[in-house]
C-alpha cells in the first residue's frame, strides 16, 4: 500500500475500506490462534475456502482466519457473521458440510452446536453461550473478527484513529493527563498506575527515551499476551506510538518469548505493514512525529519478566535483576528514561484515547478521579485453566466475583469433583478457598485476600490437588529460574524446596511450618527483586488456608488428595473382573492375577505411577 | 565430529556487529546445530566482539540455550501448572522411565531421544501436553506415552 501522508488520507483510506465490504456478506471467523493449531485449525481454515471456491460461493462468504476467540477448549471453533451462528470442534471433514448446508442454504448443523451442559440444550448464537455471555471483550473482541496480518482488516474497524486523534489534537502532556485519569493500571502484574508512570518518564531528564513493550509472559498457565498479541498485534503497536508520543520517545522495543512463534512472526509483519502504511517509522502521518521499533526474542528466562532484567537482556546481557532505588522511568535501557509497559496495557491505551476517560471509568470498581490507586478500571483478561470445564481466555470487567469468571463463564470443575482452590497471580501468587468466592476480582481486594491479580493465570484446582505438592511446585519453578544473583532468593527457594519436598515424602516434622514461615519472612524483605520477594506467596497462602493439609502429611502421613506419591497406595477392588490390562501395563510388574480372576498389587514393587488406574475401564483401581 | 562453522559465519553477516544482537544471534546458532557447539561460541564472541565469558554466562543463564548435543528427537514435557495439577509429572517420569534416563531427563546414549521440561506452552486446554519434535499431543496420560516412543523411534 501507499503510505498515508495525513489524517484526511488515512480517512479517505478507511472509509474506502469500509464501502467496499459487502455488508450482506457472509464472514465465516475461523479461531487460528496457537490453542487451537494444536487442532489443526489451519487446515479447516483451507478447507472452508477451497470449497467455498468449488461451491461458487466466494461472491457471498468470506473465510477470515482470525486471532483467538478465547474458547480453547472447543476448538476448532468458528463464527459466521452477521448470524453470529457458533461452531465448536469442528473437523477438517465437516468443512464442506459447513459450506454446503449452512453457509449456502442457512441450515443448522445441530452436531456442531454447543451444548449447554447444565440444561442439555443446544446454542445457536455465539452471544447467547454463557462462556461468552458473561464476559466483556473490549480488547480481545477485534482481533477475534480479523486477520492478525492484515492491516487493512484492523483500519476497517476504526485501527489507528486513536492515534490519529492523539497526533491531531493533543499534545503529548494531555495523552498522559489522559492515561492518568483513565486510572489504567499495568496488566503486567504489579498494578502500578500507566499514567503515573508515563509522567515520570516523560519528566526525566535526558534526550533519548525508550517505550518497551513486555511480551515475556513467563507465569505457567497464563497465555493472554501471546493470545493479543498474535491475535491482534496492530492495536499494541498503535498504543506503542501514543505512549511513545506522549513521553517523547523516538525508539522501541517488543520484547517477546521466542516460544511464541506464531507472535514473533505476526508482530513483524505487523511492523511492516505500519512502517509501509506512514503510521510508523519517520514523519508519522505527516507529523513530523518520527517513532520506530525492533522485536527482540527472549532467550527463556522467567526473571526477564522484571523490568531490569528485561532490560539487562535486550542489551545483550544475562537477565539479572539490579536495587529498585534506581527507577528505570529515569535510569532503564542503556541508562535513559524507559517506559515498559505489559501488552495488555499497551493493549488498553487505543481505547481509551478513542471511547474517553468516562467510559473506561465507568468499567470497573472504586475512583480513580482523584488517586490513580484508588480503583480498578476497565477489563482484565484471565486465563481460565486446570480443573475446569471451559478452559480458555477470558475478559471481565474489573470487579466480577471469582465465582462468576469459574462457574458462569468456566462451567465450574469437572467429573463432578469438588472445587477446592483457585490460585491467581502465577508463581507471586496464591490460592484462595471456596470462601473466598465471592471475593471481586480487582488489584486490590486479591493482595487483601493474600494472593495478587498478576498477569492473568487463573488455575483452578479440585479435591485430587495436593495443596503442599502445589506450594512445591511454585517453589521448584521459582528455584529453576531463580538468576541466582542475591542469596535470600537463591538459597530460600533452596531450603523451602527442601523443606516441601521432605513433607511431601512424609518425612516432615511440624516445626516444619514455622521454619517455612520465618524463612519467607527473610525472603520477603531481603530479596532483590519481585521475584523472591513474593516467592513465598504460594507457600504462606497455602498454609493460611489449607493448613490441614500439610498436617495431613505431617501427623498422619497421608495425602489427603493422593497425590504425593510416597503417601499413597493403589489397590483393586471388587469391581475388578480380572481383564489382566493393569498386569500388562504395569511397568513394575507389581500386578498379579489369573484371567478372569481378582488380581492384587504386590505393594513393595509398587512404585505409584498411576498407570493401572488410568488404563483400568472398570473403576476396579483405587487411590488413598 | 566438528560442526561446520560456515553456518556460524552466515547467521553473523545477517546481524549488526553489536552486542545487542548476542541472544538473538545464539539462537539461531541453537536452531542451526540443535545445540552450542563450543567453536560457535568462540565465532560468536569474536563477531559481536563480546569477551567468550561473557557469551559462555549468557549461553548457561538462558533456557532456550543447550551446551550439550540433543537427541534426533525432542521431546517437550510441559511444565506449566495447568498440566501439572492434570498429572504432568507423572507423563514426564514415565518418558524417563522408558528410555533410561534419570530424574531431570536429558539425552539418551544413543542420541536418539532428549527429554525436557518446559515452562508453560500456553495450550492448557490439552493438558498434560506434550510437544513432541514439534508436534502438540494433548491430555496424554502415563499409559500413551509407550506408544508415542515407539512411533517417534519408528520415524526416520
Amino acid at each position: 500500500m501507499q503510505a498515508i501522508g495525513n489524517f484526511d488520507e488515512l480517512k479517505k483510506y478507511r472509509e474506502g475500506l469500509v464501502s467496499a465490504r459487502d455488508p450482506k456478506r457472509k464472514v465465516v471467523a475461523v479461531c487460528t490462534g496457537t490453542g487451537c493449531k494444536a487442532y489443526k485449525c489451519d487446515d479447516l481454515a483451507s478447507a472452508l475456502e477451497a470449497e467455498v471456491v468449488k461451491q461458487g460461493l466466494s461472491d457471498k462468504v468470506e473465510i477470515v482466519p482470525t486471532g483467538c476467540h478465547g474458547f480453547c477448549e472447543r476448538g476448532s471453533l468458528l463464527v459466521i457473521y452477521p448470524d453470529d451462528i457458533f461452531y465448536q470442534k469442528v473437523s477438517v471433514d465437516q468443512a464442506a458440510e459447513v459450506v454446503s448446508k449452512t453457509l449456502a442454504n442457512g441450515e443448522i448443523l445441530e452436531e456442531l452446536l454447543y451444548e449447554d451442559p447444565v440444561t442439555g440444550k443446544k446454542i445457536v448464537k455465539e452471544s447467547d453461550i454463557p462462556f461468552y455471555k458473561h464476559q466483556q471483550q473490549l480488547l480481545f473482541g477485534p482481533g477475534r473478527r480479523i486477520r492478525p496480518t492484515e492491516i487493512d482488516d484492523y483500519l476497517a474497524l476504526g485501527g489507528y484513529e486513536g492515534l490519529a486523534k492523539v497526533l491531531s489534537e493533543m499534545k503529548p502532556d494531555e495523552v498522559v493527563e489522559l492515561i492518568l485519569k483513565s486510572g489504567l493500571r499495568g496488566r503486567g502484574g504489579g498494578g502500578f498506575p500507566t499514567g503515573v508512570k508515563w509522567r515520570t518518564c516523560r519528566d526525566a531528564p535526558g534526550d533519548t527515551r525508550y517505550v518497551i513493550c513486555n511480551a515475556d509472559e513467563g507465569d505457567p498457565g497464563a497465555y493472554m499476551d501471546r493470545s493479543l498479541l498474535e491475535g491482534n498485534p496492530h492495536s499494541v503497536i498503535e498504543g506503542m506510538i501514543i505512549g511513545a508520543f506522549a513521553i517523547g520517545s523516538d525508539q522501541g522495543y517488543i520484547y517477546v518469548r521466542n516460544e511464541y512463534p506464531l507472535a514473533v512472526s505476526n508482530v513483524h509483519v505487523a511492523l511492516d505493514q505500519a512502517r509501509e502504511a506512514g503510521l510508523l517509522g519517520e514523519n508519522i502521518l505527516g507529523t513530523g512525529f518520527s517513532f520506530d521499533m525492533r522485536v527482540s526474542r527472549g532467550g527463556g528466562a522467567f526473571v526477564c519478566g522484571e523490568s531490569t532484567a528485561l532490560m539487562a537482556s535486550l542489551e545483550g546481557f544475562v537477565g539479572e535483576p539490579r536495587a529498585k532505588y534506581v527507577h528505570t522511568v529515569e535510569h532503564g535501557l542503556y541508562d535513559k528514561p524507559t517506559n515498559l509497559n505489559n501488552v495488555e496495557t499497551w493493549a488498553n491505551v487505543p481505547l481509551i484515547v478513542n471511547k474517553g476517560v468516562d467510559w473506561y471509568t465507568s468499567i470497573g470498581t472504586g475512583d480513580v478521579s482523584k488517586n490513580p490507586w484508588g480503583g480498578s478500571k476497565g477489563t482484565k483478561i484471565f486465563s481460565l485453566v486446570g480443573k475446569v470445564k471451559n478452559t480458555g481466555l477470558v475478559e471481565v470487567p474489573m470487579g466480577i466475583s471469582l465465582r462468576k469468571i469459574i462457574y458462569d463463564i468456566g462451567g465450574g470443575v469437572p467429573d463432578d469433583r469438588a472445587f477446592k482452590a483457585v490460585q491467581t497471580g502465577g508463581p507471586s501468587g496464591g490460592c484462595l478457598p471456596e470462601s473466598f468466592l465471592d471475593q471481586p476480582v480487582d488489584f486490590d481486594e486479591l493482595s487483601r485476600a493474600g494472593s495478587m491479580m498478576g498477569s492473568g493465570g487463573m488455575i483452578v484446582m479440585d479435591d485430587r490437588t495436593c495443596m503442599v505438592d502445589v506450594a512445591r511446585y511454585f517453589v521448584k519453578f521459582l528455584l529453576d529460574e531463580s538468576c541466582g544473583k542475591c542469596v535470600p532468593c537463591r538459597e530460600g527457594n533452596r531450603r523451602m524446596l527442601e523443606i516441601l519436598t521432605r513433607i511431601c515424602s512424609g518425612q516432615g516434622v511440624l516445626s516444619d511450618l514455622d521454619l517455612l514461615e520465618r524463612l519467607s519472612r527473610s525472603m520477603m524483605r531481603g530479596s532483590l527483586c519481585a521475584l523472591g520477594q513474593t516467592a513465598p506467596n504460594p507457600v504462606l497462602s497455602t498454609l493460611r488456608h489449607f493448613r490441614h493439609e500439610y498436617e495431613a502429611h505431617i501427623v498422619d502421613h497421608r495425602c489427603p488428595a493422593a497425590v504425593c506419591r510416597p503417601l499413597i497406595t493403589y489397590t483393586i477392588n471388587d469391581e475388578c473382573n480380572g481383564c489382566t490390562l493393569c498386569k500388562r501395563v504395569c511397568p513394575q510388574k507389581a500386578i498379579s492375577g489369573e484371567k478372569k480372576k481378582f488380581h492384587v498389587i504386590d505393594q513393595d514393587k509398587c512404585d505409584q505411577c498411576g498407570v493401572c488406574i488410568q488404563s483400568c475401564k472398570f473403576d476396579a483401581i483405587d487411590v488413598a | 565430529m566438528t560442526p561446520d562453522m560456515q553456518q556460524t559465519q552466515e547467521i553473523l553477516e545477517r546481524y549488526p556487529h553489536d552486542r545487542e544482537q548476542l541472544i538473538q544471534v545464539l539462537q539461531e546458532v541453537n536452531r542451526t546445530y540443535n545445540y552450542l557447539p563450543p567453536e560457535a561460541l568462540r565465532k560468536v564472541a569474536e563477531g559481536l566482539g563480546v569477551p567468550l565469558a561473557s557469551v559462555y554466562g549468557v549461553a548457561r543463564f538462558y533456557g532456550a540455550f543447550s551446551l550439550e548435543p540433543r537427541g534426533r528427537n525432542i521431546v517437550q514435557v510441559c511444565e506449566g501448572t495447568a498440566c501439572h495439577v492434570r498429572g504432568a509429572s507423572g507423563v514426564g517420569d514415565e518418558f524417563k522411565r522408558l528410555l533410561g534416563l534419570g530424574e531431570t531427563g536429558g539425552t539418551t546414549e544413543d542420541m536418539e531421544f532428549t527429554v525436557v521440561g518446559v515452562n508453560c506452552v500456553g495450550a492448557c486446554a490439552l493438558g498434560p501436553v506434550v510437544i513432541a519434535n514439534g508436534e502438540y499431543h494433548g491430555h496424554l496420560r502415563a499409559n500413551k506415552v509407550g506408544k508415542l516412543v515407539r512411533n517417534m523411534r519408528k520415524k526416520d
